[in-house]
């Protein structure tokens, strides 16, 4: 079985890699935080609304992030779009922003249908997510283990915003942990 | 009662435009506002539709002191509906937008649109909250959208009855990276 939550095993400072991707936000002056929630993401969407430097933008659905990070960045700001892998397929006549003009694009994907999920309705969209961000013309990283979170998310920054381009940052369900279904006690 | 004249209505909201900062959404409007005068600080969509009002909240809020003005189309904003919601829960104060509402989708061969059948487009922005939200039916009423553009508390919303005619096209340049990068240049300087 997969553990609930692997970074449960990690020391706090490296375990919390919610914060270490908001690091790398506040390196790279992102100022424009555009979310539909996921619980992988609470974490760092509190962080982002605490701070009164950035301007946290709940959507309706996620596409609207692609038009406010187009938005944003002709306004000379940079931004950043936090969803679930469900959401990547609302998104996908909206990526014509980036792949057609240019846009730079920093998408933070948390992955729901890969190992251990329990909703079977996660399981396609979160299957097809990778290969539709690709066919959009989205480039994907990934995100294994919170040690990693700097890193991977800076390498990711530096891809929007230094080569500007579209990037998504794949957030693995085993970092995330599974949701259980079960009530809590 | 005759609708108004959408050309006219555009060219009379963009003239003496100042620093006014302009998102046009993709089809008629787009064409409007390059009748009007094919400037930088207008971003003209081919595509991505129902994104313009996201584009102009990501503008407004990057822009604090500039003035935003998105100028699209009924079928335009019905696609991104929930976007007025978004908008509302920023209240972005420099932000206007002007919905030209011929209640037809005019690219594609005139079919009517929701507005056509009922829909209150400036009722859906009201109880969204945007400060000001109107339907605008006469001509004397334009210097009111003027005043609000330029000068109002946003974010405004002006639903804009104009006749379901096809006035000559006048296309915008159609590279996006080109829009783009002329938009940034203009705004903030050689990067």
């Amino acid at each position: 079985m997969v553990p609930r939550n692997t970074s449960k095993a990690l020391p706090a400072r490296v375990a919390d890699w919610p914060a270490a991707i908001y690091g790398v936000l506040k390196s790279h002056r992102v100022r424009q935080v555009s979310y539909v929630p996921d619980a992988g993401h609470k974490r760092l969407i509190e962080l982002c609304h605490a701070d009164r430097e950035m301007a946290a933008v709940p959507l309706t659905t996620e596409e609207e992030g692609i038009g406010l990070a187009a938005g944003a960045w002709l306004g000379g700001e940079r931004a950043a779009l936090l969803m679930q892998s469900s959401g990547v397929g609302n998104c996908v006549n909206a990526l014509t922003l980036a792949s057609n003009c240019g846009f730079p694009l920093l998408m933070l994907v948390t992955m729901r249908g890969e190992t251990g999920e329990r909703n079977p309705w996660q399981i396609p969209m979160g299957q097809a997510a990778p290969e539709a961000l690709r066919l959009a013309g989205v480039r994907t990283l990934r995100l294994e283990r919170a040690e990693e979170a700097s890193a991977v998310t800076s390498t990711a920054a530096k891809v929007a915003f230094e080569e500007q381009g579209a990037v998504a940052l794949l957030i693995s369900q085993q970092l995330i942990g599974v949701k259980s279904f079960e009530e809590k006690r | 009662m005759k609708a108004l004249d959408r050309r006219e209505v555009v060219a009379s909201l963009l003239e003496r435009r100042g620093g006014l900062l302009v998102v046009a959404g993709l089809g008629a409007p787009a064409w409007d506002c390059t009748a009007a005068g094919d400037h930088p600080l207008t971003f003209p969509l081919w595509g991505a539709m129902g994104s313009a009002c996201m584009i102009g909240l990501g503008l407004a809020l990057a822009q604090p002191r500039r003035r935003v003005l998105v100028v699209t189309g009924d079928g335009e904003v019905l696609m991104g509906l929930g976007s007025l919601a978004t908008v509302g829960a920023q209240r972005p104060a420099n932000l206007a937008v002007v919905v030209l509402d011929n209640e037809r989708y005019g690219e594609t061969g005139m079919q009517k649109t929701h507005t056509a059948y009922g829909t209150d487009l400036a009722g859906v922005a009201r109880a969204c909250g945007f400060a000001t939200a109107r339907i605008i039916r006469r001509n004397a009423e334009i210097s009111d959208v003027r005043s609000g553009i330029y000068r109002g508390k946003g974010p405004l919303f002006f639903q804009v009855k104009v006749e379901p005619d096809a006035p000559p096209l006048v296309l915008p340049p159609r590279d996006g990276a080109y829009l783009k990068h002329r938009f940034r240049e203009a705004l903030l300087g050689a990067q």
